[in-house]
């Protein structure tokens, strides 16, 4: 239990995926501007990152590895993670539609999102167990959630406070992102 | 190789069987516009519009939570293809033209010395561009730089000029002023703005309801432009030679000139001024209008309020229909303001003007009993302007006052009117010994048009005092000149007829002040015992009015019309649409009875609100309003340098010669007053920088 505990602290604090690995940062600046639309994403992210994490763990385990295509890898998961997302959509569109109507319009931004594909990856390269990954795959989406969500709030204020012009909008939200990666950096070697 | 080849096919095989499956299981129907309207965007699915992503964005459009200009990357081309879609109106019809709204004005001193880089960016990175105020030209001239076309030059007085001729819109400059000093706009977009807490605004145009940029105008008549200062009024106010007449001119309190012991600059006397020069010249000046867009509103009521809405609808290109219930329009303007303040013949000259553009009218039919709004509807019609005025008379509770002789101020008011321009041929009663009730500005009409109808003794009885009198501070004087008696902290309580049922007496009971109530006036006490008899045969209450709302009582759909407890049609007071959301509201039907220039502001404000429905987009309120309150540091307290002048005085009729006729009583100023008045103006908030430093 200890391990899974300690795994989920540092995929979520420490290996943060968007402010200690960098990936996904077109949803970051994009879906940042509002709190209502941040949370949004975080929850699609949570959601799908989940399933995909799991389901390009069973691809890999019991499709690539058996048949000793781990070159196709990269490829595959695309695939696969792009028909995941698009089924998905189709699903809750005309299943729960109070769900989709919550997250429908973000899970388009996530077939093509590097922290998608970036998790499923990693999750490969430290050779988790299936249980490790469904924790892993969880634990850097609430990540990427928790540094959205913190973010939306920041640039919230900011758009109350007096910018420079020059600086307004991206340029400050990318200096704030590397200030907020810098808080973060503070969680090294705490694990 | 084969199996990795056989591997891959097989996979895409399978995600492509299951996703076209599930497409035919979980198909969900969707307006198919969404689809076309993504199709346009750029597909970056960058986020840059503030949604997530380019479906979104599509979704926003279609719901009219977006413009069809939403895509920041697809710019122009993709606004064109979704307003075609959408069927709005994209705007591109009209070419953009950059204007600069600086127009310069004597110079300020500067808050600190800049030394730095000459662009109006660096410097605008200081003090977040404050010299003396955070509004104003830099005049570092980055918008000049900024310009391919070259149609951008410094002028004489250091503020950038703009040349209409070489400018082709693309918008440049304005990307380039920190300030907001030069823009690029449509002439819809022009007529459609508002006030907003960071546009350059003098006091007087914060105060102005109809926004009139006053420093502008007055530049322009110093400039001689007069034709170029009635275009300006004209972009906010259709009625200027009734406003130059009638307005009271609330401006003027806020002018600086007027602070520090001097005079106030004679705003409305300039705006009268170029108003008759064009009126006198014979000729008409032209008035552009959008192109056509087919879309059909009714306005009901052709007073100030739906006159300007119709105005500023139709130069958006609006197909507009004025239904009045009086055979002439001008409602209020012309049956309760009398002849020797605004004669009709002037009158009926500015509401041509406003017809010409193409306005249609269906006059003599009532609201509720000629037709109903259904009917309307019913007809083709998509949005509706109630400006029907404030027509009912309150009447003042006491008893008696249904005796022969009593009449109600805006009904004496408005059955003379009708008289006088011979819509009627009753016979109006005057009395010999005539009382009004009442301290506004309908009581003043009442005892002036009495005088002058041949009345020997007129008097004013009033609850409060002369300071609390809400008339025009001018129009009280005029009476006092005229010969008016007035009753001051006289409350009426009784009206006494003789045998015959003629009203003979009015009995009033002396009031004292007291304390301050609600609205800031000191609220008038009874003193005990003290009724007065005062001898009368006519008697005329002019205690205020409301609008008429008894048209609700018809059609299913109107029942539904939210009514304030003051009888006004309840509506949101930025967008001015009422809870029924085709229906739009201004004037005195929804502030209660009130300024013509207030009328004026709200038709525009109405007629923004319509546009927008009617194109499609949603009724939002202006961004950072100001709504008539003040940019504080605007207000400097203190004007250094500046020597101070008299105001010119207002030319008027000798008394002997206007109470015996119905002559226009106010003259218009000559025109090297009207050059020395506007040379007083101190140009607020066009100063920004010394240009030397």
């Amino acid at each position: 239990m200890g391990e899974y505990i300690l795994l989920a602290l540092s995929c979520i604090l420490i290996n943060n995926i968007l402010l200690a690995q960098y990936l996904g940062n077109c949803p970051f600046l994009g879906t940042s501007k509002k709190m209502e639309t941040a949370v949004g994403m975080a929850m699609a992210v949570v959601f799908v990152l989940v399933l995909a994490g799991v389901i390009t763990w069973v691809v890999d385990a019991y499709m690539l590895k058996k048949f000793g295509l781990e070159y196709l890898r990269t490829i595959a998961f695309i695939l696969v993670i792009a028909s995941l997302v698009q089924f998905v959509e189709m699903f809750l569109k005309k299943s729960i539609p109070a769900l989709y109507a919550g997250l429908g319009i973000f899970l388009p931004l996530i077939t093509t999102n590097c922290a998608v594909m970036g998790v499923c990856l990693i999750n490969i390269n430290e050779e988790y167990t299936f249980m490790q990954a469904l924790v892993a795959s969880f634990s850097y989406a609430s990540g990427f959630g928790l540094a959205l969500i913190l973010f939306a709030g920041v640039r919230e204020r900011i758009l109350l406070a007096r910018v420079p012009k020059p600086l307004q909008d991206t340029s400050i939200g990318l200096i704030t992102a590397g200030i907020l990666s810098l808080a973060f950096l503070a969680f090294k070697g705490m694990v | 190789m084969l199996t990795a080849l056989i591997f891959m096919l097989g996979l895409g095989a399978v995600c492509g069987l299951i996703l076209s499956v599930a497409s035919k299981v979980f198909y969900v129907y969707e307006d198919p516009r969404i689809a076309e309207v993504e199709s346009a965007l750029a597909g970056a699915n960058c986020g840059g519009c503030g949604f997530a992503g380019c479906s979104a964005a599509a979704v926003a459009v279609v719901s009219g939570q977006a413009s069809p200009g939403v895509c920041i990357v697809g710019g122009p081309e993709s606004a064109a293809k979704v307003a075609a879609i959408m069927g709005m109106d994209p705007g591109s019809a009209q070419a953009p033209v950059s204007q600069n709204e600086c127009l310069g004005g004597f110079r300020a001193d500067d808050k600190y010395f800049y030394n730095g880089v000459g662009s109006c960016r660096a410097l605008s990175l200081v003090y977040g561009g404050k010299r003396t105020c955070r509004v104003g030209c830099m005049g570092l001239g980055d918008c000049i730089k900024a310009c391919a076309f070259d149609a951008v030059h410094m002028g004489p007085d250091g503020y950038p000029v703009v040349d209409e001729v070489k400018c082709v819109g693309c918008g440049a400059c304005e990307k380039a002023c920190p300030k907001s000093i030069i823009t690029v706009r449509t002439m819809s977009d022009r007529l459609l703005h508002f006030n907003q807490e960071d546009d350059p605004l003098a006091p007087c145009q914060q105060t102005c309801p109809a926004e009139i940029n006053i420093p502008k105008y007055i530049s322009q008549i110093r400039e001689g432009d007069y034709e170029g200062a009635v275009h300006t009024i004209r972009e906010r106010n259709p009625l200027l030679l009734t406003c130059g007449r009638v307005c009271p001119h609330p401006c003027e309190n806020y002018c600086r000139r007027g602070i520090e012991d001097d005079e106030a600059v004679s705003i409305n006397q300039l705006k009268r001024f170029v108003a008759d020069y064009e009126m006198n010249s014979g000729k008409r000046i032209p008035i552009p209008c959008a192109p056509d867009t087919g879309k059909k509103v009714a306005v009901i009521g052709g007073g100030p309020a739906g006159l300007t809405c119709a105005y500023f609808l139709r130069r958006l290109g609006h197909d507009v229909t004025i239904f009045d219930m009086m055979p002439k329009l001008g409602g209020m303007v012309r049956y309760g303001i009398p002849e020797y303040r605004l004669p009709k013949e002037v009158l009926q000259w500015e509401i041509d003007g406003i017809l010409g553009l193409g306005v249609k009218t269906q006059l003599n039919v009532k609201l509720g009993t000629d037709f109903t709004i259904n009917s309307l509807i019913a007809s083709g019609y998509e949005a509706v302007f109630l400006g029907i005025g404030a027509w009912k008379d309150y009447s003042l509770g006491v008893e008696g006052e249904n005796l022969e002789g009593c009449y109600t101020g805006i009904d004496f008011l408005t059955r003379f009117a009708r008289k006088q321009q011979g819509d009627s041929k009753e016979n109006i009663y005057i009395g010999k010994k005539c009382a009004v009730v009442g301290g506004g500005n309908t009581a003043i009409d009442c005892v002036r048009t009495l005088i002058r109808l041949g009345a020997e003794e007129v008097s004013i009885v009033y609850r409060r005092t002369r300071k609390e009198m809400p008339a025009n501070e001018v129009e009280i004087i005029a009476a006092e000149h005229e010969g008016v008696k007035f009753h001051f902290l006289a409350a009426p309580v009784k009206v006494i007829g003789d045998e015959n049922g003629r009203v003979s007496q009015l009995e009033y009971l002396k009031m004292e002040l007291g304390e301050p109530d609600a609205s800031g006036r000191r609220r008038p006490v009874p003193v005990e015992g003290s009724e007065t008899r005062l001898d009368i045969d006519m008697l005329v209450t002019a205690i205020g009015q409301g609008p008429d709302v008894s048209f609700t009582d018809e059609g299913k759909r109107i029942r539904d019309l939210n009514i304030t407890r003051w009888k006004t049609i309840d509506n949101d007071p930025e967008v001015l649409q009422a809870n029924i959301p085709y229906i739009f509201t201004g004037g005195d039907a929804a502030t209660g009875a009130s300024l013509v220039v207030e009328a004026i502001g709200g038709g525009r404000r109405a007629a923004r609100s319509i546009h927008r429905y009617l194109s499609g987009e949603e009724v939002a309120p202006v961004t950072k309003s100001l709504r008539k309150k003040h940019i504080p540091e605007s207000l400097f307290e203190m004007v250094p340098g500046v020597k101070k002048t008299k105001r010119t005085p207002m030319p008027e009729l000798p008394v002997e010669d206007r109470i015996r006729s119905f002559a226009e009583s106010d003259l218009v100023i000559q025109e090297q007053d009207a050059l020395s008045e506007s040379n007083r103006c101190l140009s607020c908030c066009r100063l920004c920088y010394n240009k030397d430093a």
